[in-house]
């Protein structure tokens, strides 16, 4: 085996490239990555229970379902046909559809630190920022299948329920699904570089995910209580990442009084709820970038 | 080394201080182009830290480093460096090869790069395993592969053999004298000294995060001495003394003496002992192992008591 040196050398690569290569890179470990397809899976068999199953189970038993209680069987019926696609796709998001994302950008920057990964990386002369941003694009790439997928499922199943309930094919609109799948984007993007970010910050994927969940599950809900008692809580409230996000998602899939789905709300106005998860989407990119590139690596 | 002015690897009062422990204590030390030099230390005196301060991994509080020219707090982004710190860190569901294939589009390589690093370590039979499953011994191979990748100019193997068996020892020693051989250079930081006198060109001591020394194998080890052994001690220690100046004598730890004189002076000593009725057991010309030196070191407290005054 020849080890000499005098081989020509690839000169240091641009950014772009470096990037490039990192995003690849990424993807490939990702795809093979259990974890990462046991929590997609969690989401997309979590999305088609609650926007179908229990819909579809109400509906042929006739009693009024848990989640539907005093609808008619016409409008369960009218939720699973294809035109109701966009808003059985985003109902799930603000809740769990959200927290998974989280879990999954936490795994993908926090495991690096325990498993030394990142310090493989870096010692081999790979720059941090192109790693990092390849990082989160390779995130962003998994959310964009994500919704994809998600998308055709609930298609895919609304055809057939049509089909076996007789009913005509109405289509929903291209302009309403383009909407639907922005805005989830928009709001599983933000989850996911959120949990980059928290991952990052704890180098690990533990302590994150736990405080991020309970952030998210608990802490905004419990704040938006007190925010009904205390005006400041509540202009505090609605610059909160859940709070814009179930904003974002109720102004399209709109929100019943009383007990609607949890998370989706009518806080903040549609386009100041998207140009808030969107600011954060943003700092949670920078953050992390800022974090990786000054910090000790060990 | 016929290339001696061509620093690879240079440090400048490289300084690393944690709350108020000084890990890293103002270490100045130079590779050569071509060498392999060994890093040199008993755990927790700072070679892992300095190497990393080396790679970039973390800032150091003062001083500098610069590798191939650059300063190493600016990346390189090249494909120049490669190194094993601290133990191998990849991902423990997949595959040896595949860690390899992640690392290898990371950096822009070939996937045929892959296989010749996987053959070099020896381990394209288990390339397929989940590295979660390799024993140390293998992924401290693993790792080392992912150093050689991309035939870099400068390899640094943090404790290389940790975890190998002595079999695998020999073959990591002969890896890298053979990296050495076509052109490469190694820093290699052991604990192990009889590893790093074998296979090193030149060395640096460091202990308690400083830099005690830093020169050939040869000169640490300060040439041939001879060893004698006779009763009554005293004695011969008296005619020792008289023939070879009283900070030539070193008494060693089975009672035998060393003296700093050339092994032709053998029959003089044999003469003079006889003469002062002191019966001679054994006299030899001894090499100090790299070990004695480090020792001698590495605890000057010792030393000193060692030392027959």
């Amino acid at each position: 085996m020849s080890t000499t040196t005098t081989t020509a050398r690839p000169a240091p690569t641009g950014l772009l490239t470096a990037t490039l290569h990192s995003t690849r890179a990424e993807l490939m470990r990702l795809r093979a990555w259990p974890a990462v397809w046991i929590t997609l899976g969690a989401w997309l068999a979590l999305s088609l229970m609650f926007g179908y199953l229990f819909t579809y189970l109400s509906y042929t038993s006739g009693d009024p379902g848990f989640a539907d209680e005093g609808t008619t069987q016409a409008e369960q019926l009218a939720r699973m046909l294809p035109d109701a696609v966009p808003d059985v796709f985003l109902q799930g998001m603000p809740m769990f559809g959200g927290a998974l994302m989280m879990v999954l950008g936490a795994l993908v920057a926090g495991n690096g630190y325990g498993w030394g990964t990142w310090k493989t990386l870096f010692s081999q002369g790979v720059r941090r920022g192109p790693a990092v941003i390849g990082s989160v694009t390779a995130l962003t790439v998994i959310v964009v299948g994500t919704l994809v997928v998600t998308l055709g499922f609930d298609l895919g199943i609304s055809l057939v329920i049509t089909a076996s309930e007789s009913q005509d094919v109405v289509m929903p609109s291209f302009g309403s699904v383009a909407e639907a799948f922005g805005a989830g984007f928009l709001v599983l993007e933000m989850w996911a570089v959120l949990g980059f970010a928290l991952g990052t910050v704890a180098r690990g994927p533990a302590l994150s995910v736990g405080l991020g969940l309970v952030w998210a599950l608990v802490v905004e809900n419990l704040l938006r209580g007190v925010g009904q008692l205390l005006g400041w809580v509540e202009n505090l409230t609605e610059v909160l990442p859940g709070t814009s996000a179930g904003s974002l998602i109720g102004s399209i899939v709109g929100v019943e009084s009383g007990d609607g789905t949890p998370g989706v709300l009518d806080t903040v106005p549609a386009d100041r709820a998207a140009i808030t998860v969107a600011v954060y989407i943003v700092l949670a990119m920078l953050l992390s970038l800022a974090l990786v590139r000054r910090r000790d690596v060990t | 080394m016929d290339q001696n002015l061509d620093p690879v690897v240079t440090t400048e009062a490289l300084t690393k201080r944690y709350g108020d422990r000084l890990a890293v204590d103002g270490v100045s030390m130079t590779v050569q182009r071509g060498e392999v030099y060994g890093f040199l230390g008993p755990n927790g005196a700072g070679k892992t830290t300095t190497l990393r301060m080396m790679l970039g991994l973390i800032r150091p509080t003062s001083g500098s480093a610069t590798i191939l020219g650059r300063p190493s707090d600016k990346p390189h982004g090249s494909t120049s460096v490669g190194a094993l710190i601290e133990g191998p860190g990849f991902y423990p569901y997949l595959s040896g090869r595949g860690n390899l294939r992640v690392l290898a589009r990371q950096r822009g390589f070939d996937e045929t790069e892959v296989e010749r690093v996987l053959e070099r370590v020896d381990l394209v039979d288990r390339g397929e395993d989940r590295f979660k499953g390799y024993s140390l011994g293998m992924k401290q191979r693993l790792g080392v592969a992912a150093a050689l990748m991309g035939n870099p100019e400068l390899i640094i193997l943090d404790e290389p053999t940790n975890g190998l068996d002595p079999a695998g020892m020999a073959d990591m020693r002969a890896l890298i004298v053979e990296l050495a051989r076509g052109g490469q250079t190694v820093l290699l930081s052991s604990h192990l000294l009889a590893e790093v006198q074998e296979i090193c060109h030149r060395v640096g001591v460091i202990n308690g995060g400083r830099l005690l020394r830093e020169s050939t194998v040869a000169d640490l080890r300060g040439g041939i001495s001879l060893r004698v052994r006779a009763t009554p001690e005293a004695d011969a220690l008296a005619v020792a003394m008289r023939l070879a100046g009283d900070d030539g004598v070193r008494r060693t730890d089975d009672g035998a003496l060393l003296l700093s004189l050339s092994p032709d002076r053998a029959p003089d000593v044999v003469r003079a002992l006889v003469t002062a009725g002191a019966d001679v057991h054994e006299i030899t010309a001894a090499e100090r192992s790299l070990e004695e030196v480090f020792f001698e070191m590495t605890s000057s407290t010792t030393t000193a008591k060692e030392h027959v005054s």
